[in-house]
């Protein structure tokens, strides 16, 4: 097994700011607007963003929510390992609101393609937007794009890309891991 | 990782603490999804659930109905009382007709002790336990134990007295495995007629004074009188029975601790809790009804994910 580092503390550090500046652009003060981070990974980026919203550039009101989707998943029973769920943890009405989700990887679309229908549970959003970290290129199996990226890579199809984080792993940083 | 050690659910006697723990942490999940505004998930939109009830069933049959639809799976219910049972077919005919159909999982309650196990051996599906005869209530059992965890914080530790006909009671003896493999210490009290013989080799004390059992205790947890398995009289009378082992309002009052009550219903109003009891503080009787959906989603979910593709 052999890794590569794709983004280093620093690196991630400048583009959590410049998403964060992105999302301030769109939503302004986020009056109208909820951050739905996806389990299990999506929340430490979720979280991170939310921090980075409220200390460097003061904006007052973000409502952060986790939401997870293991009930809502297609591959239910397909896999060898069994489906674990995670907490979710939404205390705030969705209807009518803006909602960006927030993960760290997309890949395939599906978990994706799962929030859109788990979320539905909460209300009827007036719009929903995605923002990831990494981006995979060529690699989904569904119409699905982010509105916000940290950076595109290309990934062949037996490499895994690893997004650490200091709260969970000690570091913040992105690998390319060849299996 | 996070898997039962059995495909079927046939008693608390088949699992292990790990199996308690994982239906738990389950059922938290499933818990918070039923008190969403939509109470429902896609998850097994393909799996089809035959509820097989040959002994009457109020409650958990609701329950297990209601719990299989707000996991999506597909249901068909059937009761003994209006099907061919009458007219003479055998158990395993019955159900490998039904399972003929596509079905993937049985539901079943059946008035003779031990016809989960029997099935399981003879037909090809999950099998759950809704309740055999005086034997088993493993579901039961698990959302008793999860009302205690809910209300007192753990199970581990806590002294629980089961009250009543403990010799009729499928919940009384799941209860006692339940509790024990998650290191509680059970209790049972009631009328000496009504209380199996070698009982303390299962490690329960015994106690014939209600007062004293209470005041031992934690959790009481009162069982019916089930008059219907009563072939012969095992107390004078239901005025007898009520008077040394009915707990009311001033008994409970009087203990050296506010104690906590449970009750798997159906309850009998005034004969083994009065209704100032029933509808007290201290009662958790309505949260168990609220919980027995969501450990029952826990375990269908579970076993339904041992269903290979």
């Amino acid at each position: 097994m052999s890794q590569k580092v794709l983004l280093n503390a620093k690196e991630v550090n400048i583009i959590l700011h410049r998403l964060a500046c992105q999302l301030i652009e769109k939503h302004n003060n986020f009056e109208n607007t909820v951050l739905i981070g996806l389990q299990p990974r999506g929340i430490f980026l979720a979280e991170r963003i939310n921090k980075i919203l409220k200390e460097d550039y003061k904006v007052k009101n973000v409502q952060l929510g986790h939401l997870d989707i293991t009930f809502f998943r297609d591959d239910f029973r397909r896999g060898d390992k069994p489906l674990e769920a995670n907490k979710t943890n939404i205390n705030f009405l969705v209807e009518n609101k803006t909602i960006v989700f927030i993960d760290d990887v997309l890949h395939t679309g599906r978990s994706i393609r799962a929030a859109l229908t788990a979320i539905q549970s909460f209300g009827r959003p007036h719009e929903i937007e995605l923002l990831t970290l990494i981006d995979r290129r060529f690699s989904r199996h569904l119409p699905i794009q982010p509105d916000y990226r940290g950076r595109q890579v290309d990934v062949i199809n037996h490499e895994r890309v690893k997004v650490n984080w200091v709260e969970n792993d000690g570091e913040d940083s992105v690998y390319l891991i060849n299996k | 990782m996070s898997e039962l050690s059995v495909n079927h659910l046939l008693g608390i006697k088949y699992l292990n603490k790990r199996d308690i723990q994982l239906i738990f942490e389950t059922a938290d999940h499933f818990k918070e999804v039923i008190n969403r505004p939509i109470k429902k998930v896609p998850s097994l939109r393909d799996i089809t659930i035959a509820n097989l009830f040959f002994e009457n069933s109020t409650r958990t049959r609701l329950s297990f109905e209601l719990a299989e639809k707000r996991l999506s799976a597909d249901v068909i219910n059937f009761s003994s009382a209006q099907s061919s049972v009458k007219k003479g077919e055998t158990l395993i005919d019955t159900v490998n007709n039904i399972l003929s159909m596509k079905v993937d999982m049985v539901v079943m309650r059946h008035p003779n002790p031990g016809a989960g196990v029997f099935l399981s051996k003879h037909v090809n599906a999950s099998i759950v336990n809704a309740g055999d005869g005086a034997h088993e209530h493993p579901t039961q059992a698990l959302l008793d134990s999860y009302s205690i965890r809910e209300k007192l914080g753990e199970v581990k530790g806590k002294k629980i007295v089961i009250v009543g006909d403990i010799l009729h009671s499928r919940v009384a003896l799941s209860n006692i495995f339940a509790l024990q493999l998650q290191g509680a210490q059970v209790m049972v009290c009631g009328p000496k007629t009504l209380i199996p013989k070698y009982i303390d080799k299962l490690g329960v004390k015994v106690e014939s004074d209600l007062r004293k059992a209470l005041n031992w205790c934690d959790v009481a947890n009162m069982l019916r009188v089930q008059n219907e398995r009563m072939d012969i009289s095992y107390f004078p009378s239901t005025r007898e029975y009520t008077q040394q082992f009915g707990v009311n309002k001033a008994l409970l009052d009087s203990l050296d601790k506010e104690i906590t009550i449970m009750h798997p219903g159906p309850i009998n109003r005034g004969v083994e809790i009065t209704s100032d009891v029933a509808d007290s503080k201290q009662s958790i009787i309505l949260e168990q009804v609220q919980n027995g959906v969501a450990i029952r989603m826990a375990v269908i979910y579970l076993l339904a994910s041992k269903i290979k593709h």
